[in-house]
């Protein structure tokens, strides 16, 4: 099994999307949620191990097809891709455990959905072929199109009809631009990109920039840089609580592809094509967190803040992106990992909260107090310090590292002031959420309505992993790091193909 | 590890008073005093060590990258602080064993103390620049937890969300100072740190990370203008103000200037900022305290008062400035402490912290009473206590600045005057409550309290006194070591004792307190001059402001993002202009070297029709079905250019897919207006897009124009070269879809089969508009299925059926396919629906579309995993050629197996979206509960 390793984390999902369609779980809810939650237990021990195997032995190609790179396919479970892999693991596993409270049942598909999505996600982290990553773009939309209107309602429609309509040109601009790529390039393959970019013939570079500059827009659509956002708030708003969880890693494809794309093929060895985009990245980033602490401070409801918690967070990754030192990409890999989880858990939170306050839902105004307030606040006060990042969570670890990557990069007069003011904002609006949904209670009677154990069991995993990452910050971040150095080096084909015993001439 | 185990006892002691909640009042306090009780047990055993300035250091690898270690020291500040921090935490403890009442929930209160503890133990003790400032701001979180403990009061709220503000702003002024620092001097070691201040202050960043490093000391520390949140986190219970306000949180602050005195102190710069605002604030403190009718109130702006006064001596640039500073920490915190718990007893057993209703209560709790005017003695800077002592070194030292030239001797006059406001409202805290009348109104009878409430503050008024009269016994080595720490040499000549003489500093002790005796004498005066100005609160102005601020973003925020599709895909759009574009600016000649074809009358014809055609979409998008028309010819001609330039497949692909999207279209339009109006945008919108829409054209043409006059060299000729030998089929195209890039096909057909479920899903919840007339109101036909239609179709199906399997099975080596045999399949299911209605049909077809997708995406991915049962990648084909008699020789590829899991999900997923489209008229359509 270990040469099929790397495909592993694709096939579960995939087969378990296709069972969960077909008898004998298409049918019955208790046997579907068990399936999901299993495979899903599956997929974390499997990328757990995966992730320890290229830790150990460095990175794994897989030739989809036997076809040897750069002809066929390939998978590239290099350091940088296990550790999202892993991270989209645990994220699917505790989002199915809360789904699997109720969520699930108010449409169908829900898991095998989610199956699909996660395949799409899991994909783009994985493969090593562009157009590959085009096609597993497409998987992960379209599954996010269905999730998102899961139950039904008038805001999910409309957020989803701008989502998808914006997709819809991005994918367009997406085919656009490999066309351009392949047309200079000749290749699909990024490891053969990543070499061949410094010899584009010095006619072809036009167009190649072209391609890699249309690439910025279709990776900035999808990570939500400015001022292709404005997608991200409604939509992840308006999501029910476990798919918005769900898309917390999907900005973070983006943010990937632009790490790949743009951060390796188009670095700083890419002779006459070396760093393309950054021109354009740094002010577009910068924007981006301005605009995301903006939009922070005029959060109405716990979910709306949520959700621009998430533009403030891609907005200081974009910067990391931009920044493209090993350094700024590490601590940036390590913020993916904290922001995810922690924004995650603030969705599913979020749902309880909305579960449990009747009308007045999750919006900042006094209303009947939660069922259970000793719980709901005191997981709410543990994530707002993870999001604000403060300590002891792991969010200070993140953003420390990625202050000492601006000043590394000599760009901390332009990064550290917006960088420490999100943070600000973020404690303003935080605190003045929780007091407001928790403390300031109208009316004695508290609803009645409690969470499931599930709901609990899943937020509280996710916070579980927090204080992990922030214990093992040491071996974490020496990881990023080396993943980093990995992503910049570059892979070379031919060694690896030869070691693996593949076709190679 | 001593240094560590006095931080780690009290943190893991913070579990013990939730799980001993049960035990009792006493059961929990005492249990809950042990951790820190070993903790201080711990740091006294080390005395001797701190006192030879022996360091004690313990530390561990934690974040190597970042610079960040678990790394404690304790030196003698430390240990002056760890003192301060668990003797009065102990008393504090035992104070609001009495302190709370029944309804109070003790464990968790006494579990946020320890936290808090624990937190003010890390930043005195931390070794590492980091994890300083990782309990800097834990003491900011657990001080939130604290003031807001009686949460259903707005005040606690509000006051505790105010202060994490500020405070928490200053944090990550203080982190960036911090890493600044590091960065300079290369170190995050703090002892190593301390000897780079020549370093530090040659550096150009010396000017930004002081103010910044200031800005996280002062918002902490209260220093004006950032004092306003000290007095509203008066909200919490007692105990937390008497911890807080004494020896602890505010203290962090002018902790964190001592600590790095040596490595920041010593310039101009420092000098103004430190000094001037520790001034305003001595003077801005004590000059509203007096005005405070709440006793907790008047000791608040006191303590402004005094963290002004230790910041003024900070800032003076004097050793021994530094040292009184140090000695004024400790008096400080041991006589407002015990001020605050004095204060809590009144109003414990009163009712009321109001002074205009607590008169003559010296009647009533003489004992008590006594304990606190002698604190306030203290506070004061009576001789005898020790709060003179410190308070004459500030007047001595205020006397040999130099600083403001000619108008330096402001210094001490205004340090004076300080003075006698301090005097002032340390008499009215006494005359007022204890004398001047009878009480009005309590709420209850006042008395003495009970006998163990009364210890904490007997114990730090004895201290007062004690420090007061044998200064040099009671804390001389204390203070030594712990000015060692902060000056890092040799300490100059100082003497403490009580009498050093007639000099000029007792002649302005004399003055201060003459002043502030006739300055209470007057005060009527003075409340009068001080009602001229309207009361503001801070917390109100704080309120608003934030307010505003959200006011203002949510204006701001509403102007970008307007929840407009047309600007958002405006804005997608422009920037993919200008990305795209903008290369293209430095390229000189468009054209490229490959050889062009000629262009002969059916390619310009068709190019023709084509522009035509488009056009025409555009100018009829608002008369749908005329614009889907014009949509149709532009699919038609694309896909004869497919078949014209030799690419069979692709022209039959894009036939069929034609074919279906029209059906799709025609389905979907049936629920839409008939037509919109032309003009639903403004004017200049239209133009706006148009321009853009025009420009982005030309520019994809250029493009493709670009690419296309260029040669390509690309791996395609490994796809000519090894189509038969390695995939074993003559047409490329497909053997590129089900082989070589057969993975991408089973990405296309998830994406397929994944589309058909969504739209079921929302085909399922949409409530639609049926219209019951086209758009002249003329009704639908009655015949739905007309005789001729469905007698052809359904002769048509078998011979649609069998092309579609000649399709299918000659796909590897000929023009065709699964997924194009699929799409005729689906089509010729669909005029069966349409010829027939859903009711016919029901009966006929019995299988269940999404079963169809799923076995076929299970049948493409069993293939795959099938060549991994041989030791092969996933999806590695397999063929061989076989000859049977009369057939003749033939090819079995596993590839075919794979494309027959296309031709079924292709089939399926068409149906499953135009069946359940089409049956939205009929009864048979989706409900709610089924999507």
């Amino acid at each position: 099994m270990m040469l099929h390793l790397p495909i592993l984390p694709l096939l579960i999902p995939l087969l378990s999307g296709i069972l969960l369609l077909l008898p004998p779980f298409n049918q019955h809810d208790q046997r579907s949620r068990w399936f999901a939650i299993v495979s899903s237990a599956m997929m974390v021990v499997v990328s757990a191990y995966l992730l320890w195997t290229v830790d150990q032995s460095g990175a794994l190609v897989y030739a989809l097809g036997g076809w040897q790179p750069p002809f066929g396919i390939m998978l590239v479970a290099d350091r940088m891709a296990v550790l999202l892999v892993l991270l989209t693991s645990v994220l699917l596993f505790c989002v199915l455990l809360y789904g699997s409270a109720g969520e699930d049942k108010k449409g169908r598909f829900f898991q095998s959905l989610v199956m699909f999505q996660v395949l799409g996600i899991q994909g783009a982290f994985l493969t090593g072929d562009i157009f590959n990553l085009f096609v597993f773009f497409e998987v992960l939309l379209i599954a996010s199109y269905a999730l998102l209107i899961h139950g039904g309602g008038k805001a999910k429609t409309l957020a989803n009809l701008h989502y998808v309509s914006l997709n819809l040109v991005g994918s367009a601009l997406f085919l656009f631009a490999l066309g351009m790529i392949y047309g200079t390039f000749g290749t699909l393959n990024m490891a053969d990109m990543q070499t061949k970019a410094a010899f584009i013939s010095a006619d072809d570079v036009v167009l190649a920039k072209s391609g890699a500059l249309l690439l910025l827009v279709v990776f900035g659509l999808k990570s939500a840089m400015l001022p292709l956002h404005f997608w991200l708030p409604r939509a992840y708003a308006a999501a029910p609580a476990p798919i918005a969880a769900l898309f917390a890693i999907m900005t973070k494809v983006g943010l990937y592809s632009l790490w790949r794309v743009h951060g390796a093929i188009f670095g700083e060895h890419a002779g006459d094509l070396a760093l393309v985009a950054h021109d354009w990245l740094w002010p577009l980033a910068w924007l981006t967190l301005v605009v995301g602490i903006v939009a922070t401070l005029a959060s109405q409801t716990l979910r709306m803040l949520s959700a621009n918690l998430v533009l403030v967070s891609v907005g200081g990754l974009l910067l990391m992106v931009a920044l493209n030192t090993p350094l700024a990409t590490a601590a940036g890999l390590y913020y993916v990992l904290h922001s995810t989880l922690a924004s995650a858990a603030l969705f599913l939170l979020a749902g309880m909260v909305v579960e449990q306050r009747g009308k007045a839902e999750d919006r900042f105004v006094p209303s009947r107090p939660v069922a259970q307030p000793v719980l709901l606040s005191g997981l709410f006060f543990v994530i707002a310090l993870a999001m604000i990042g403060m300590p002891p969570l792991s969010g200070f670890i993140g953003k420390t590292a990625m202050l000492q990557a601006a000043l590394q990069g000599n760009m901390a007069h332009w990064i550290w002031p917006p960088l420490l003011l999100a943070s600000l904002a973020a404690l303003v609006m935080l605190s003045r959420a929780g007091s407001t949904l928790f403390w300031r209670s109208k009316g004695d009677r508290p609803s009645s309505l409690k969470a499931h154990p599930l709901q609990v069991l899943s937020v509280t995993l996710l916070l579980l992993c927090l204080p992990l990452l922030v214990i093992f910050a040491g071996p974490i971040m020496a990881y990023c790091l080396a993943a980093a150095e990995d992503l910049y080096r570059g892979l070379n084909l031919l060694q690896i193909m030869s070691e693996q015993g593949l076709p190679h001439d | 590890m001593t240094a560590l185990w006095i931080l780690l006892l009290p943190a893991l002691g913070m579990v013990v008073p939730l799980l001993t909640a049960k035990w009792g009042r006493n059961g929990c306090t005492l249990m809950t005093a042990l951790a820190p009780l070993a903790a201080l047990l711990v740091l006294l055993q080390a005395t001797p060590s701190v006192f030879q300035a022996i360091p004690i250091v313990s530390t561990f690898e934690w974040v190597p990258i970042l610079g960040l270690s678990v790394s404690f020291h304790l030196d003698g500040l430390g240990y002056l602080f760890g003192l301060l921090i668990l003797g009065i935490g102990l008393l504090v403890i035992l104070y609001a064993r009495y302190y709370l009442s029944d309804r109070d929930n003790m464990g968790r209160f006494y579990a946020y103390l320890i936290f808090f503890m624990s937190a003010m133990l890390g930043v005195v003790l931390s070794n590492n620049v980091v994890q300083l400032w990782f309990f800097w701001e834990l003491t900011s979180i657990s001080s939130f937890l604290l003031i807001s403990f009686w949460s259903h009061k707005s005040d606690a709220r509000k006051g505790a969300r105010m202060a994490l503000t500020v405070t928490g702003a200053g944090g990550l002024a203080l982190l960036a100072a911090l890493l600044l620092m590091a960065d300079v001097t290369g170190t995050y070691e703090v002892r190593e740190l301390l000897q780079q201040g020549d370093v530090l202050r040659a550096s150009d960043y010396y000017t930004v990370i002081v103010v910044l490093f200031l800005l996280g000391a002062f918002t902490k520390s209260a220093q004006f203008p950032f004092h306003f949140w000290l007095p509203h986190a008066m909200a919490a219970p007692t105990p937390v103000s008497a911890y807080l306000h004494s020896a602890t949180m505010v203290k962090a602050g002018v902790f964190l200037m001592a600590r790095f005195y040596p490595a920041l102190s010593g310039t101009e710069l420092w000098f103004v900022i430190v000094s001037l605002t520790g001034m305003i604030t001595m003077l801005v403190g004590a000059y509203l305290a007096l005005f405070k009718h709440d006793l907790k109130g008047l000791l608040a702006y006191s303590t402004i008062s005094h963290l002004g006064l230790i910041t003024l001596l900070l800032g003076l640039n004097t050793q021994l400035a530094a040292i009184a500073a140090v000695f004024h920490i400790i008096n400080h915190a041991v006589f407002k402490a015990s001020l605050f718990m004095a204060a809590g007893i009144i109003d414990h057993e009163s009712g009321t912290r109001d002074m205009r209703k607590l008169n003559g209560l010296f009647k009533y709790m003489p004992y008590t009473a006594t304990l606190a005017m002698v604190a306030a003695a203290s506070m004061a800077g009576v001789p005898l206590m020790n709060g003179f002592l410190s308070k004459e070194m500030m007047f001595a030292e205020t006397l040999t600045q130099e600083t403001l030239g000619a108008l330096s001797w402001w210094i001490p006059v205004l340090a004076t005057l300080a003075g006698a406001l301090g005097v002032a409202y340390s008499l009215r805290f006494m005359h007022d409550v204890f004398f001047n009348g009878e009480p009005i109104d309590l709420p209850r009878t006042p008395h003495e309290p009970p006998r163990f409430m009364r210890v904490p503050v007997e114990f730090l008024v004895v201290l007062c006194v004690f420090v007061g009269i044998i200064p040099q016994f009671m804390v001389g080595d204390l203070l030594a070591a712990a000015s060692l720490a902060v000056l890092q040499h040799e300490l100059p000549y100082y003497s403490l004792s009580l009498w050093h003489g007639f000099n000029l500093p007792l002649l302005m002790s004399v003055v201060a307190v003459i002043g502030g005796a006739v300055l209470y004498w007057h005060r009527r005066h003075l409340f009068h001059f001080y009602g001229q100005f309207a009361d503001r609160d801070a917390k109100q102005i704080f309120e608003g402001a934030v307010q505003a601020l959200q006011t203002a973003m949510v204006a701001v925020n509403h102007w970008l993002d307007n929840a407009s599709l047309q600007r958002f895909m405006f804005l997608l759009v422009l920037l993919a202009l200008i990305l795209a574009a903008s290369p293209l600016l430095h390229l000189h000649e468009t054209v490229g070297t490959q050889p062009q074809l000629a262009l002969n009358w059916v390619v310009g014809l068709a190019a023709m029709l084509l522009i035509v055609a488009t056009l025409l979409t555009v100018w009829w998008s608002h008369r749908r079905l005329l614009a889907l028309i014009a949509l149709s010819v532009v699919g038609l001609i694309v896909s004869i250019s497919f078949a014209y330039f030799s690419a069979p497949d692709l022209a039959l692909t894009q036939l069929s897919v034609e074919v279906a999207t029209i059906i799709l279209f025609l389905l979907a339009l049936f629920f839409l207006p008939q037509s919109s109006p032309v003009i639903d945008s403004p004017f200049k919108i239209i133009v706006r897009d148009l321009g853009v829409a025009a420009l982005f054209g030309s520019v994809i043409g250029t493009l493709c124009y670009v690419m296309l006059t260029r040669p390509l060299t690309s791996i395609s000729a490994f796809f000519l070269e090894n189509s038969v030998p390695g995939g074993g089929g003559t047409n490329v195209v497909n053997v590129i879809l089900v082989d070589f890039r057969g993975f991408d096909t089973l990405g296309e057909i998830t994406v397929l089969g994944i589309a058909a479920l969504g739209i079921y899903k929302l085909l399922a919840r949409i409530p639609l508009y049926m219209p019951t007339t086209d758009s002249k109101g003329h009704r639908w036909s009655q015949d739905r299925h007309p005789v001729l239609l469905a007698l052809v179709s359904q002769s048509l199906l078998p011979l649609a059926l069998l092309v579609s399997a000649y399709i299918f099975l000659r796909g590897h080596n000929l023009p065709g396919g699964g997924f194009i045999a699929g799409l005729i399949t689906a089509v010729a299911l669909v005029q069966q629906y349409v010829a027939h209605g859903v009711d016919w049909m029901k009966g006929r077809i019995v299988f269940n579309y999404q079963a169809i997708i799923a076995a076929g995406l299970l049948i493409a991915t069993m293939t795959g995993v099938g060549s991994m049962a041989f030791g092969r990648e996933f999806l590695t084909t397999w063929f061989d050629y076989v000859s049977w008699p009369i057939v003749g020789k033939f090819e079995i590829a596993s590839a075919l197996i794979f494309d027959l899991g296309v031709y079924l999900t292709v089939v399926g997923a068409t149906l499953l979206i135009l069946a359940n489209l089409g049956k939205l008229t009929t009864t048979e359509r989706l409900r709610a509960g089924e999507g």
